[in-house]
């Protein structure tokens, strides 16, 4: 059964809560966007939105900025919209406007007795530092998948690791919080849009605000890291990923969207990003819907354009490597796949999944290789994201052992990296998850403990022991997953599900599905009678098809030029803020100039 | 004979005994012999459907929930789905879904139950004008049984 990610529930409740809180005076709360508390980067374009919660006359209305009109400051008159969408409330826009000067900003906005204030922090950078940035996502990534994946990988004996992961000896480390504007759980858009704009959002949304905007495309913009790049700079950008190049992460590189499902929007607007390599699943949004398997509702062939454009396509491994093996490539265009790549464990072992129709997807270590060298032929340097999307995709319906397979994966990638910024010491790298999952190794299952019952076998504290997988083949991963005493990884936050205390040897776990349209999630009975399955109820709503997010903290490494300020706890948005450190992307900054503050406040001047 | 309103509520309880109409035998389809290729560039239908492209078909398969409860068309899948995936996004269906334009609208179970499609096969990509839905394979004139 197709699991499909439904996000459109969450909104809806935190929507109705928020019309909730705000019901006491009118149905239309009021905001300005960037929000109060907002850290924006000097120099880095953002849509400055009023809302209103009523009908106001624009004559009568003061926007200021640390007192004075903010016309003048931001040096654009606000479009003045009277009815936003229809509705008896008005709205004031600035569009890709800036704030040279680092400080605080005080905005306020007045209209009879409607008032409202925020505060900003306008923030410079230092010279740059770096002459590369590589950022990991471990997409979902949990301590649990961290330390299953250096067990199984590296081994452990005596209580000691006979080995580590690629990114456990990096010098620098972080708690990372990865709580949004709307919720303390977030999603992977809104998430990757902290570490990729410095600003908070929602869930499901990516490079912008959420405002009352009707339209997913009328949300209050916020500058993507590869528009600051390309606008700023000359140097590449690339963006990775083992999910569709369309799916949140990816798209948190390039997109403005309040809604991450736009995947045909979001191919789009990766083609308009100018991002030199891209590279993932995906293909089905990228093809004229003329043809069978295309998700497009348009007649556009996005390949085509991408190779008018100069780019080098590859639609498999050998020719991904071709193509980065011509000296002459600067950009390339890879996808191997219409929907998510395969995993590590079934395209190296168990060949379920779809890797029969799709033999020759690349792996993501070579991936990130391939990236590397082909950005690297620009001298100006280079932005990598890379994501290991699986983990969370596997981590979702509760497959442990392919999220972990998947973390393995994402340290061989990351050790590519490691090499290559070896050799000259100026890259800083980062790898980080972009949220959690509920997830946990509590001991081992002995499959040759006395009884029937699974639950039994579970060896807890001296009970446990270690497990018995082989050792590693030369590339981390034990050849045999289904072992006789193997890791008992359990998640707690599930829907009801059949519990088979064994690894899914066909495909993916369904850990739960729904019979009727408006029925609850019910544990998928396909599991019902593998020998050993017990139900487990869960305490999900019976909304929830899968685990969910998490709210704990995500664990970030980082080693290289910039690391410096990766330590202790950070928000998500400094991830994107020691990015444009490192980089010097607003160094010239003049610090020294603060915006005075004036008693002359001038009413706004409504757009014709 | 389609599946009524009527039958539909009562269908719960009284298992629906109905046949298809048509009196010339139609072929028989498998959701896994529809396409011969699926790549990176997109899926290939295979010969015998474009040969049948026009003519009355059958085909088993899981009813979806419906896009919105007032539409003529459902989508049928190899597999049950879950979710309306058109309630977040039309963009999430399993690629090979074939869309069923019934004989009489209302006719839906609602429920992704099982069912057998009869009707004529059509090929090549239509976007819906109501939904804006795109489909690269259709059966119209359908009339639908449980299975
Ligand atoms: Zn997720």
């Amino acid at each position: 059964m197709k699991k499909i990610h439904s996000f459109a529930r969450f909104a809806a409740t935190s929507l109705a809560l928020g019309l909730t809180l705000a019901g006491h005076s009118s149905v239309f709360a009021q905001a300005i966007f960037p929000i109060d508390r907002a850290a924006i980067l000097a120099g880095s374009k953002f849509d400055f939105k009023v809302e209103f919660d009523r009908v106001v006359d624009a004559a009568k209305t003061r926007i200021s900025i640390n007192g004075i009109d903010a016309a003048k400051v931001l040096g654009a008159e606000p479009q003045f919209i009277f009815n936003e969408d229809g509705k008896k409330v008005s709205s004031f826009v600035l569009p890709g406007v800036m704030l040279d000067k680092p400080g605080s900003y005080d905005v306020v906005a007045v209209s009879g007795n409607a008032r409202m204030q925020v505060t900003w922090e306008v923030y410079a950078t230092g010279p740059r530092k770096a002459k590369n940035v590589i950022l990991f996502i471990g997409d979902g990534m949990t301590v649990a998948n961290r330390t299953a994946a250096r067990i199984l990988s590296k081994g452990i004996k005596e209580g000691k690791y006979l080995g580590r992961l690629s990114f456990d000896d990096m010098s620098n480390m972080a708690l990372v919080g990865t709580s949004g504007v709307d919720s303390i759980i977030t999603d992977s858009a809104n998430s990757m849009s902290a570490y990729t704009t410095g600003h908070k959002t929602s869930v499901n949304a990516l490079g912008v605000y959420v405002s009352r905007a009707k339209d997913n495309l009328a949300h209050p913009k916020v500058e993507t890291i590869t528009e600051l790049i390309k606008r700023k700079t000359n140097m590449a950008v690339g963006i990775v990923s083992d999910a569709e190049v369309e799916d949140a992460t990816p798209a948190g590189m390039v997109a403005h969207t309040r809604r991450r499902a736009d995947k045909d929007i979001i191919a789009e607007q990766l083609f308009f990003s100018r991002a030199d390599v891209i590279m993932g699943g995906g293909s089905a949004y990228f093809l004229p819907q003329t043809t069978p398997g295309s998700k497009r509702k348009d007649t556009n062939n996005l390949i085509d354009l991408f190779k008018l454009d100069d780019y080098a396509f590859a639609s498999t491994d050998k020719e991904m490597k071709q193509a980065a093996a011509n000296p002459k490539t600067r950009k390339l265009l890879g996808l191997f796949h219409p929907e998510n790549m395969d995993g590590a464990l079934d395209r190296h072992f168990l060949k379920k999944g779809t890797v029969p129709q799709f033999p020759e997807q690349p792996d993501l270590a070579d991936m990130t290789r391939t990236a590397i060298e082909v950005l690297s032929r620009n001298p100006n340097g280079f932005v990598l994201m890379v994501e290991a999307g699986l983990i969370d995709k596997f981590n979702h319906p509760l497959d442990w052992e392919r999220s972990v397979y998947d973390t393995i994966m994402l340290s061989n990638a990351v050790q590519v990296a490691k090499d290559f910024a070896a050799k000259n010491n100026d890259t800083f790298i980062m790898v980080t998850p972009d949220h959690t999952h509920g997830a946990s190794i509590v001991g081992t299952i002995d499959d040759n403990k006395p009884g029937t019952e699974m639950r039994n076998k579970v060896g807890v504290y001296a009970d446990a022991g270690y497990p018995n997988y082989p050792k590693a083949n030369k590339d981390g991963y034990p050849e045999k997953v289904d072992v006789s005493k193997r890791l008992a990884f359990f998640y707690g936050n599930t829907p009801d599900y059949y519990e088979t205390f064994q690894p899914k040897m066909n495909d993916p776990f369904v850990p739960a599905i729904k019979l009727t349209k408006d029925g609850p999630y019910v544990a998928n009975p396909a599991y019902k009678d593998v020998p050993g399955a017990v139900l487990r109820t869960g305490i999900l709503p019976q909304s929830a098809d899968t685990g969910t997010h998490t709210a704990d903290d995500g664990v970030l490494s980082a080693m290289g030029p910039g690391s410096e300020r990766i330590h202790g706890f950070m928000d998500n948005t400094e991830i994107f803020r020691a990015m444009a450190d490192s980089l010097g992307l607003a160094a010239n900054a003049n610090s020294t100039k603060m915006v005075k503050a004036s008693k002359v406040v001038k009413p706004v001047t409504a757009a014709k | 004979m389609t599946i009524e309103r009527r039958e539909f509520l009562l269908s719960a309880a009284i298992p629906l005994l109905t046949f298809a109409p048509f009196a010339k035998a139609a072929e028989s389809l498998k959701f896994a012999e529809l396409y011969k290729s699926r790549t990176v560039m997109g899926m290939a239908f295979a010969d015998r459907t474009l040969q049948l492209a026009g003519k009355p078909v059958d085909l088993a398969g899981y009813m979806a929930p419906p896009l919105k409860p007032e539409a003529n068309f459902f989508v049928l899948t190899r597999t049950p789905v879950s979710v309306c995936p058109f309630c977040d996004s039309d963009a999430d269906w399993p690629a090979d879904i074939v869309v069923v334009y019934v004989k009489k609208a209302g006719s839906f179970l609602q429920d992704g139950s099982a069912v057998s499609v009869s009707g004529v096969l059509q090929t090549g990509s239509k976007t819906d004008t109501d939904t804006g839905f795109v489909s690269q394979l259709r059966i119209i004139d359908a009339v639908v049984k449980r299975l």
